[in-house]
């Protein structure tokens, strides 16, 4: 499966969805999808990964760059996962502390802090 | 002698076929079910790192994957060709121009495939490196006839 991203706006966030594998092959698409984002001026975003069915390191490095990316435009990256198998490897890597990870859009929209 | 070999080109498109026949033939074998996530993601990382190794080092040779099923485990080898420092030798030189974000990718690879899996075994040398990885397998039920 390959990997399928939309983005919309919600309020002052957009809100990237995510669908299919990131890895190695994927992952430089949705780089430059976040790259273009962040370079068109948005710094809130929210990466719904509800769709994910895979993720590996090479995809961690991007969302991490991404952070890296809207950080220093004082924005925000937050996640969206419910998925067991997605989560773990965020906690393996110690990233869960690295990235705010909410249940729902909803959620991730609506946080501040 | 493995039971299933493959040797693929270093692309990354690639390496999505080898995490899927590297998970069907750890099923077969006798994985837990619900440790074959964890064997698509291991190997995966592993051969996104010998990728990545032959591709900065212009290597041309495939990457290998060996699936080996024993008698009560199953154990996967991905093996590159590339020149690894040695210890003690510089670290740095051996990837031939990699930027800071390629060895930070590498060494994450590597954090995964440790933190998923107990029992791994990283070598590594001159001509190449290999990571074997195994895992328990449960016999299948006896049939009854």
């Amino acid at each position: 499966m390959d990997l399928s991203l939309s983005t919309r706006t919600v309020g002052d966030r957009t809100v990237v969805e995510v669908g299919g594998e990131i890895d190695v092959y994927t992952a430089p698409k949705l780089r430059e999808q976040l790259v273009e984002l962040v370079n068109d001026g948005n710094f809130h975003l929210v990466v719904d990964m509800e769709g994910v069915d895979f993720l590996d390191s090479t995809g961690l490095g991007v969302l991490v760059g991404g952070l890296k990316r809207v950080r220093a435009h004082e924005g925000s990256l937050r996640l969206v996962c419910n998925q067991e198998r997605i989560l773990k490897i965020f906690r393996i890597t110690g990233l869960t502390k690295v990235f705010p990870i909410h249940t729902s859009v909803e959620e991730a929209v609506a946080a501040t802090d | 002698m493995a039971t299933v070999e493959l040797r693929f080109s270093a692309l990354p498109e690639h390496v999505r076929t080898a995490r899927l026949v590297a998970a069907a033939v750890a099923r077969r074998a006798g994985v837990d079910e619900a440790v074959l996530d964890e064997v698509r993601l291991a190997v995966g990382e592993a051969c996104t790192r010998a990728v990545g190794l032959h591709q900065s080092a212009g290597i041309t040779e495939p990457v290998r994957v060996s699936l080996i099923e024993e008698e009560k485990q199953f154990s996967i080898e991905v093996g590159d060709d590339a020149p690894h420092a040695v210890p003690g030798g510089k670290s740095s030189g051996a990837r031939g121009g990699a930027d800071d974000s390629d060895v930070e990718e590498d060494e994450m690879g590597l954090a995964v495939i440790s933190g998923l899996v107990d029992d791994v075994e990283v070598t590594a040398g001159e001509h190449g490196g290999l990571i074997r990885m195994s895992w328990p397998t449960t016999p299948p039920a006896v049939l009854v006839p």
